[in-house]
């Protein structure tokens, strides 16, 4: 009836977690018998009887309503196809591409061509991982010239912090133009040097997110620089 | 011109790569040796968040009917699957097989490998040497970094002993005779707009507008040339190219 | 002639040193190298992820897809010709099969989850060494494992039961009995057993036996490689 890992410890699966029928298994567990076992690789989180593993490594896992940086890796009869850092391509149909009127034969990279980085957002995923995007609401769009750099997906909240907190910071004090997507993928434009800089600070955030005191210690790294 | 490029040449304009290092600043590179007690020589050479393997293993083999009297070098090198996610299984692509034949050229034309003193029996029996080179994680700058473990991994093998017909592999006897002075460094330039520079990380090569591979010797003097890329190069940017390639080489060679 | 003493002088039950370490290849979406003695085992995971050519798609299901690879120089004797022969083929197949049965890949159905591995060094027990880093490899992957997988090789060198054979006792010149297994350490449940010999049932029953043991060992030093990666390391890169 206890508790056989620590909580808020990194868990391995196989690893037992709990024994006894005081506790439930939740995500990233299972029961086998009166013990609870970890599933995957992750952070163990105890919230109160309910037993949980927090990811911290995998692919995205697309949920519908998410605002993610996509590629345009394809251009098909009716959209484009995009990589959005998961197992699956995701498709932007014409329809849900642009405001605008698209007929039918245009040619679709006078819109978005291969290479393209999107801020799209994901209206559908089907069972079998059918991913659809648009284009069509408040800040969608296509991204211009800058930087690109790939983040575990998990980490996402933390780069964004606190009703965008985080993210907040790094543009004020650096004068820089960063998108985060929920997918892990972050575009960021800005005066070479401080650009740089704005890298630097998510990489750390990302290595650090699970050190208290995360906001300050970014706070005084971008003073000290 | 695609945005990733535009992006890169900006920062160029001020001197500054896409991480923050100089323009012929190479990353941060670090060797071993012996990595595998079954090869005959080996290195590991690691630049940045690259990494390659290079082995060399040896064999008494027939010489090839044009040269008679002379020992063989193969050199193969494979773009593992397990370091990049664009590297795929199967046959070796045009790419590997292009940084396989830029090492070969380098060695060969270099004349780093005395190979008529690997003849054993004359049409008969030679030493082949083989030098094969593998990506552990592939992140830029592969043919450099590959080239460096080949050369490195060629200067510390040795022959094994060879008795009766028979190559007795765990009993490891000369060095592979090798004319040091000539071992080939391998240095490729970089070209974006009318900047210049070398160790590129991903983004670099995907955004360059041409590449120039030049193996260099002690003395200075270029022995193997490779260009590369989409555009063009004028006769007054090779000679820039090259004037930074030997530099680097010579930088470089102190890790052999 | 019997064998009294193991060449390297370990105890009968005792493998060579054994360390690992988690996420050596930035590249892939997870990664481990294993050493067991002189041999070395890569692994590096990639998905899961789009599969082509389409008719291999499995519409129920993400599949998994090993590849096992001895680096040419890595081989005692000849250079190991490139491009795989029917022993790799085969060792990429049950290396596959040992790792199936802890992982879970229904909710990536028509994807693939690549496994590759690479050995620049070999003394035997190259399989076994293989899926130790793999099974590490797709738990830093982040996939959903009810466990992971131990591997390692026991067998018989004339009447000694033994464990972690070397390439010296396999090509002992007596009566040798080769068995690599791997199973899932809280269970005990094996998912690799082949064997190269002679050996009786009592024979077999007890060499399983320092098998299980020897794989709750190395289930410790995968267990502790993996925490390494995300417990310690993680804060001063």
């Amino acid at each position: 009836m206890a508790l056989t890992a620590q909580d808020k410890s990194v868990v391995v699966p196989g690893e037992e977690l709990a024994s006894g029928m005081e506790y439930l298994p939740t995500s990233g567990t299972y029961r086998d018998g009166d013990k609870i076992i970890a599933a995957r690789l992750g952070l163990l989180q105890v919230d109160g009887r309910l037993i949980k593993i927090i990811p911290v490594s995998g692919k995205y896992l697309p949920k519908r309503g998410d605002t993610i940086i996509a590629k345009v890796i394809d251009i098909t009869l009716n959209g484009w196809r995009c990589d959005i850092n998961s197992a699956y391509s995701a498709l932007l149909s014409m329809r849900d591409g642009s405001s605008d009127y698209i007929a039918k034969g245009a040619d679709l990279t006078r819109y978005y061509t291969f290479g393209d980085y999107l801020i799209a957002q994901i209206t559908n995923v089907t069972s079998q991982n059918v991913i659809d995007l648009t284009l069509k609401g408040p800040g969608l769009r296509k991204l211009g010239e800058g930087r690109i750099m790939n983040i575990n997906p998990h980490k996402v909240p933390r780069v964004i912090g606190k009703a965008g907190s985080m993210v907040g910071m790094l543009k004020d004090e650096l004068g820089c133009r960063i998108s985060v997507g929920q997918n892990g993928v972050i575009w960021l434009q800005g005066a070479p040097d401080k650009e740089l800089l704005a890298v630097k600070a998510i990489q750390k955030i990302v290595s650090e997110s699970h050190i208290p005191g995360l906001t300050e210690r970014i706070s005084k790294f971008l003073s000290r620089k | 011109m695609s945005n990733l490029r535009e992006h890169i040449l900006k920062s160029l304009e001020q001197g500054i790569r896409f991480d923050g290092r100089k323009l012929d600043e190479i990353r941060v590179i670090t060797v071993e040796k012996g990595i595998s007690k079954n090869a005959e020589g080996s290195a590991r050479v690691v630049v940045g968040d690259t990494e390659v393997m290079a082995g060399v293993k040896t064999a008494v083999e027939k010489p090839y009917p044009d040269t008679p009297d002379q020992g063989n070098l193969m050199v193969n090198a494979e773009l593992l699957p397990l370091s990049n996610p664009d590297y795929e299984s199967g046959p070796p692509s045009e790419e590997a097989i292009e940084v396989a034949r830029i090492i070969d050229r380098g060695i060969r034309e270099a004349k780093a490998i005395d190979l008529p003193k690997l003849c054993i029996t004359p049409k008969e029996a030679v030493w082949s040497i083989m030098i094969d080179v593998l990506t552990i994680n592939a992140h830029g700058s592969v043919i450099d970094a590959a080239a460096l473990a080949s050369v490195i991994a060629l200067a510390h093998a040795k022959l094994p002993k060879y008795e009766d017909g028979a190559v007795k592999y765990d009993e490891l006897a000369s060095a592979v005779p090798l004319a040091r002075k000539n071992l080939p460094i391998t240095v490729t330039v970089y070209k974006i707009g009318s900047h210049l520079f070398v160790d590129p990380l991903p983004e670099e090569e995907e955004a360059a507008d041409a590449r120039l591979t030049a193996a260099v010797i002690e003395d200075g003097s270029i022995v193997a040339l490779q260009k590369g890329g989409e555009k063009g190069i004028s006769a007054a940017e090779v000679d820039a190219m090259l004037e930074l390639a030997q530099k680097k080489a010579k930088e470089l060679r102190k890790l052999l | 002639m019997a064998y009294e003493e193991r060449f390297d002088g370990r105890k009968f039950d005792e493998t060579r040193p054994i360390s690992a370490e988690v996420g050596i290849i930035k590249e892939a979406d997870g990664s481990a190298v294993f050493r067991i003695g002189d041999t070395v085992a890569y692994a590096a995971v990639y998905g899961p992820r789009n599969l082509h050519p389409r008719f291999l798609q499995d519409p129920s299901k993400g599949i998994l897809r090993c590849r096992y690879n001895m680096m040419p120089f890595s081989g005692a004797g000849d250079r190991v010709r490139p491009g795989g022969n029917r022993r790799s083929k085969e060792i990429s197949m049950v290396t596959e099969k040992a790792l199936l049965p802890i992982l879970n890949l229904d909710e990536f159905p028509n994807s693939v989850v690549d496994v590759f591995i690479e050995l620049p060094q070999t003394d035997a027990g190259t399989r076994c060494a293989g899926i130790c880093a793999a099974s590490m490899a797709l738990a830093d992957a982040g996939l959903t494992m009810r466990d992971l997988v131990a591997s390692v090789s026991v067998g018989r060198v004339d009447d000694k039961i033994l464990a972690d054979l070397n390439y010296k006792e396999e090509s002992y010149d007596g009566e040798v009995a080769d068995i690599p297994i791997a199973l899932t350490p809280r269970t005990g449940s094996l998912t690799l057993l082949q064997m190269d010999g002679k050996i009786s049932r009592p024979e077999l029953k007890k060499a399983l036996e320092i098998g299980k043991k020897v794989c709750e060992q190395i289930y410790e030093v995968q267990k502790a490689a993996l925490k390494a990666k995300f417990s310690v390391g993680d804060a001063h890169e």
